[in-house]
This record gives C-alpha cells, structure tokens and sequence, in this order.
C-alpha cells in the first residue's frame, strides 16, 4: 500500500484546496490588490497607492464599526461562553455525579434548534420580536400603558439586540461543543474528585474547565470571528440596515455598502483588508493569550 | 425608485449563511469577490445588426434574440411578460425575447456585466439597483439618441422622442447623452384614502396652517395624523422634506443640491422646511414608526390608522392586495409652507422614473433598443398603467381611461398643477453615499432632536465630502 499512499492523500485533498485556492486565496488576493485602486466596481482600474487606507483612517463611521466590532467581540464570546458552560454542566454532570438534570436529553435537543434555523429567518423572526409597535412580541407583553420600547430604533439599545440575537442563535452550537468535550473527561476523575469531597461548584471549576481549555479555546476563536461578521443581522434588522444613525453599523455592512451600493469597491477592498488583519490578529492573540502548559 | 420591495431573505444573504459555514475564517471579505470576477474585461462580443429599413429603423437583425432582466418589485413583471415581450414578438417573431426577473439587479445584473455577457435590457431599478451613473462612466450604457430619433412605434409622424412627458429624455440623460429610458412618471404627494377624509368631513389642506390645524384634529380622533418608516424608506420623509424647500424657494434650491453646490443644503429654503417638517415630527409622529417597515405603515393606513403618507404613485399598485374595499387612495401636493412660496400650492413634483437601459457591450444592443421603442409605443404604455396603475412618460397614453381611484386622482393633481410640476432631485441616484445620509438625517430630525439648523448642516458637510472626493464621479444639471 506504500506506492498507493500520495495519490490517496492527494486524491482528498485536491477538491478542498481547490475550492480554497479559488473561491478564498484568489479572492484575498484580487481584495488586496483592488485596495490600492479607485475602482468603481466597472470600468477600467486605476491604482492609487495607500489613498484608501488614508481615507480609511479618516473615516469617523470606520472607527465607529470598529468600536461595535469589539463590544461584539468582548461581549459575544464571554456571554455565549459562560451560558453553553452552564447548560452543558448541567445536562452532563448537573443531576449528580454523572448524569445531567432531569429531562435533559430534552433539552439537549431543544438547545440545538437555533443552530438549525438560517440566520437570514432567525434574524426576520427577532425583528419582529423587536418590533417597535405593539404588533411586536416583546411589546406586545408589556401592559399597555407603557410607551413601546424602541429596542432596534433606539440608539443606545440596538446593538445590544443585535448581541443578544447573535447570543440566542450561538449557545446551542457550544453547548453541544462544550457536552462533548465534558464526554470525553473520565469517569474517574470526577468519581476521585467526588470522594475527596469536592461539591458540583468545586467539580465544574477545579475539573471540568481545565479538562475543556482546548474546545474553550476554539469557542472563543469562533465566536469572536463571528463578532467581526454579523452582517446578516446588522443588514435585516437593524433600521436603516446599520442604524438609526450608525449605530448598529460594522465593518461588513460598511464593506457591502461601499462594494455594491455607493460604487466603491477600491474602497471596500480596503475595508475589507482591515477586517482581514483585524480577524487574524484576534486568532493569534486568542490563542496565544489562552495557551496553557500541557496537563 | 419604485420600491424597497423589502426582500429581507435575499440570496446573497442566505448564501452567506451558507459561507459562513463553510469557510467560517474569512467573514464578509470573501463576497468582494462575486464583484470582482474579470473586472478589467473590456472584449465586446459581436453585435448582431440588420438592414435599416422604414419598418425597421434602428436596424436589427430580425433572426437574433434578446435577453432582458426585468426587477420584480412594485410595478410586478407581468407588464413586461404579458404586454411588451408579446408586442415585440408580433413584430419581429423570429427574435427570440429571452427574460427573467430579479429583485437583486445589482448582484444579479453587475458580475455579468464584468464578465463581458450583459443581458441586452435591464431594467435598473429598486433598493439594489446599479449606481447608473457608474455603469455610464464604465462606458457600459448604450447612448439611445438614435432611439429617440427614430419614428414612434405606433404613433404615427412623431419621433419617440416627441411622444413623451417633457423632461423625460433629460432625467436618463448624462453629460449631454441619454443613457435611460426612465419608463414610469411617478407623483410624489401625501398619499391618503378619500374614503375616510369623506367621512370626517376633512378637507385637503393648502397651506400649513391648514394642514398642522387638520393633523391636530386627526390626532383627536384617535388616528395617527401622519408618519413613514423610519427603517426603512426614511427617503420618503427626505422627499417631502425637499419638495418643501423646493415649493419655498423654487426649483433652483434642488438644482445646487444636485450640483453640490457650496451652501446647497444650508439655504433658507431647506431651514424653513425642515424646521416645519420638524414641528409635524414632533408633534404627530408616531414615535415607533422608526422602527417599522414601509409595509408595516402601509398596512396601517389602509387599516385608517394612519392619515398621511408620503410616498409616490406605485403605492396603490403596492398595495394593491392588501386594500380594502372601499379605501379609496387619493394623493395632494405637499401643502404649501409659507405665504410667500415661490411655487403655488398645487406645484407637483412629478418625476420620471424606473431606469429601463441597453447594455453597449452586449450581444444585441440593436435588438435590446428595439425592445425600448416597443415599450414606448402607446399600446405598450396603455397596457403598463392598466397593469401597474402608474403613469408612463408616454404622453397622454392613458388619457380617458378610468383604472383606479389613486392613479385618477394623479392624474387630476398633474393636471391641476399645469406648468408648476417639477422633478425634484437627483443627487440620490448620483450619489448614493449622499443618500444614505439624508435618510439618517431625515430620520434623526423627524424623530429624534427636531433640529433644522443641525439638519442642514449635517447635510451640507456630507453634500461637500462628496464634492471634494476625487474617487466619486461627479454629475450637473442645469
């Protein structure tokens, strides 16, 4: 089998970094390139050095984006985290010393449905949540001798609609992340815990979260790329797609505008290199920051 | 400009999603790539062309297809499908009329462009149009004089130019070229249903006194006297608001708006309106309209919970479904703001709109243009307002014919405004950036602080960013 083993190996791979090289590197690269033009997004290209970048700097509405990038970025990883941590307990070790709480193969399911849902439905669906009137959910149980709440056409507020859309639709995902890694931990290690008399809290901190640094690890990486998109939210339910008044805007959606809307792809070419070191920068610093002494 | 159509659950979204999944390390940069694909692509393929005849007198080949991208939006497709595909097909059968319908005639439209394999008629229009005036500059437009020059289609001895709305070539015209034909002649006013104002005993108010002495009134019958969506169509507000300034201080205020003009924004005119407009916000708003969708208030004044709504001619065709029987939609001019405006109280702004275009490096210009004279024929026209409910360019094509309570009474206010009807502006769709932040500057004064004076200043430092921004292709009017 020895002659066999490169085609073999090749032969996976092929298509997956084919696809990577085309529809990811290439398109890095033509980004990177088109960041040094004027290009209007027809029409002939004009290259105009490091203008953009000067423009970028600038740009009051850039800085603002990278503002609401980083409170989702602090925001999102630590609250998802701390929920799917919680329910991932106590499905697995919750209802004693290694079982979860009663019902929870239940809940287990019913936790995953979000994940389920595309984020275009799950984001009309919260946009009636929120919805100003009284036509809207969460205003619509509010007695009526209150004013409607405005949620996403209230400046201070909107964001933090977002987050919490973003929140609802990411901890199913990591509780069963989180489930699976708590599976893998031995028996015995909670059993020996147990019997030198360490209660649930003690268990979940002094066991349970050292054993599950690796798959934390990687939960804060995701989500935190995540927080960098949010497109899909920001552009279906946010008023004004990005406001009232810049207040919901990010980094994606100011990259889609200025690409499809305002004819300024040199523009949000560079945008768009921002975000690239921005979301590689993170990685790095999110890895190295968490890295532990192997156990 | 017809429509938002609020197609929330686009494609280009949930393929996104689907993205995201896939490659979830390279979040919205990778979609720059749909708009890049063989951007410097300037091979044109070869055009068909044909004898030029009397019958035939932008010179077709007659055996060639065409292919046409009609947006599905508020207007429908069915005029295009069931009225001018089959008119140009009973002329020229053996041209083959290839056709689909987007509501993304950016993302849909663009990347072929780019690639070289343009459709020959695009119809560019709703909230992801192309930015037209970059599609122009990028030489990709074909120039129609030759369309207006030839004969009408079925009006006999007249040019195609001279069966249409004064003002209509001018609208589709760039840098002393026209490029468009803009097909719809939209009426802009507050939109309300006669029925209900019938029974009230309301009358239709002229000056502004009237008008805030009738929204105080409407607010004590427990109805919401005025309001738009704010989160979506806050252009709506943007243009009551200028059609304001432009009845104050006459059309020229909207001109050096257009021309970016140093001080444009800063007018007296555009002050006085907004500071009115601002005094409706405050006072008759809803305050959760800002977060509500044009549907969403269109819905409720066809439940008569809201009086006033400014909009444009297609909302009837828009809402078509949704009425009730017995609403019956009825449009005025906005009223006027003060005693000494410049333009009468029945000044209408009325405008040419809906951007139908050839595409110059497609395979069949000739055909795609062809296909435009058939649209502008009366027939073809007659048939549009029938289906839509909105007037055409076409001059006095649905004359004499009664269709719908909304499009008569548009047809009267044209009428009643005689020479005082004006197009209104045009830096919205040359220059989108500027757009955006008029819909947030509207939004914020009619909502939020109430401030005129902050109003035109906003607007006035955006209006000269863009001035002074050499990356964005400038446009002038006169």
């Amino acid at each position: 089998m020895r002659h066999g083993k490169y085609p073999f190996i090749i032969g996976f791979l092929a298509v997956p970094v084919v696809l990577y090289a085309t529809f990811v590197v290439a398109a890095y690269i033509q980004t990177f390139q088109l960041a040094f033009t004027s290009w209007s997004g027809l029409g002939p290209i004009k290259y105009i050095g490091f203008d953009n970048f000067e423009r970028l700097w600038n740009d009051d509405l850039f800085w603002r984006s990278i503002g609401h990038n980083l409170y989702l970025l602090i925001l999102l990883p630590i609250i998802t985290i701390a929920i799917a941590l919680v329910f991932a307990f106590l499905l697995n070790a919750g209802g004693g010393m290694h079982k979860g709480v009663r019902g929870s193969k239940f809940y287990r399911v019913i936790f995953f449905f979000p994940q389920l849902m595309a984020l275009a439905i799950v984001a009309v669906i919260f946009g009636r949540v929120f919805s100003t009137d009284e036509s809207g959910m969460l205003n619509g149980l509010f007695p009526e001798s209150w004013s409607p709440w405005l949620f996403l056409a209230d400046e201070r507020w909107a964001l933090t609609c977002i987050l919490a859309v973003m929140v609802w639709q990411a901890v199913g995902f990591y509780v069963v992340l989180f489930s699976a890694g708590m599976g893998s931990i031995e028996q015995e290690v909670y059993e020996a815990a147990a019997l030198d008399g360490a209660n649930r809290i003690t268990l979940f901190f002094k066991i349970t979260i050292p054993l599950l640094w690796s798959t934390l690890q990687v939960a804060w990486v995701y989500l935190g790329i995540a927080a960098f998109d949010a497109f899909a939210l920001v552009n279906i339910m946010s008023v004004d797609r990005g406001g009232p008044d810049g207040a919901t805007s990010v980094l994606s959606m100011m990259i889609y505008r200025n690409a499809f809307e305002y004819s300024q792809a040199g523009y949000a070419s560079a945008l768009g290199v921002a975000l690239f070191f921005l979301t590689l920068t993170f990685a790095a610093l999110t890895l190295r920051v968490t890295r532990r002494e192997a156990h | 400009m017809s429509d938002i159509t609020g197609s929330e659950l686009d494609r280009r979204t949930l393929l996104r999603r689907a993205a995201a999944v896939g490659i979830a390390a390279t979040p919205a940069v990778g979609m720059l790539s749909a708009c890049v694909g063989g951007g410097a692509d300037e091979d044109t393929p070869e055009q068909a062309t044909g004898e030029k005849s009397a019958d035939n007198p932008l010179g077709i080949d007659p055996k060639t297809g065409i292919e046409i991208v009609i947006f599905d939006g508020g207007l429908g497709t069915k005029y295009a499908t069931d009225v001018d595909t089959p008119l140009y097909n009973k002329k020229w059968p053996d041209s083959k009329v290839t056709y689909s319908a987007t509501q993304e005639v950016s993302t849909v439209v663009q990347p072929r462009i780019n690639a070289g394999d343009a459709p020959d008629m695009i119809n560019n229009s709703g909230s992801k149009l192309m930015d037209f005036g970059a599609v122009v500059n990028a030489g990709q437009a074909q120039d129609l004089t030759e369309l207006f020059a030839a004969p009408s289609f079925d009006i006999a001895g007249k040019t195609v130019a001279e069966t249409l709305v004064p003002g209509a070539i001018e609208q589709g015209t760039y840098n002393g070229k026209p490029y468009a034909v803009n097909y719809a002649y939209t009426v802009f006013g507050l939109w309300y249903n006669k029925a209900l104002f019938t029974k009230n005993n309301w009358t239709v108010p002229e000056t502004w006194a009237d008008f805030t002495a009738l929204l105080a009134k409407i607010k004590a019958a427990g109805i919401t006297p005025y309001g738009y969506a704010g989160a979506n169509a806050s252009y709506y507000q943007v243009r009551a608001i200028l059609t304001s300034a432009g009845k104050i201080g006459g059309e020229q205020v909207l001109k050096d708006i257009d021309n970016l003009k140093a001080g444009a924004w800063k007018n007296d005119a555009i002050v006085k309106a907004a500071a009115a407009w601002a005094e409706v916000g405050k006072t008759y708003l809803d305050k959760s309209f800002l977060g509500l969708k044009h549907t969403e208030i269109q819905l409720r004044q066809n439940q008569d919970k809201l009086a006033f709504y400014p909009c444009g001619s297609w909302l009837e065709n828009e809402q078509a479904k949704d009425t009730p029987p017995g609403f019956e939609y009825a449009v005025a001019p906005f009223p006027s703001v003060t005693t000494a405006d410049t333009l009468p109280a029945a000044a209408l702004n009325a405008a040419a709109g809906e951007i139908y275009f050839v595409a110059a490096k497609g395979k069949n210009p000739r055909g795609g243009m062809e296909y435009l004279r058939t649209m502008l024929s009366k027939e073809a026209a007659l048939g549009f307002t029938k289906l839509t409910k909105s007037l055409t360019v076409v001059a006095g094509a649905a004359d004499g014919v009664t269709i719908s309570p909304g499009l008569t009474s548009a047809n009267e206010a044209v009428g009643k405004a005689g020479k005082d009807i004006f197009m209104g502006y045009l830096f919205d769709t040359w220059y989108k950036k500027l757009d955006d932040e008029s819909r947030a500057a509207a939004n914020d004064l009619m909502f939020s602080d109430y401030d005129a004076q902050k109003f035109a200043d906003r607007m006035e430092a955006a209006a000269q960013a863009v001035a002074s921004d050499s990356s964005v292709t400038k446009f002038t009017r006169s």
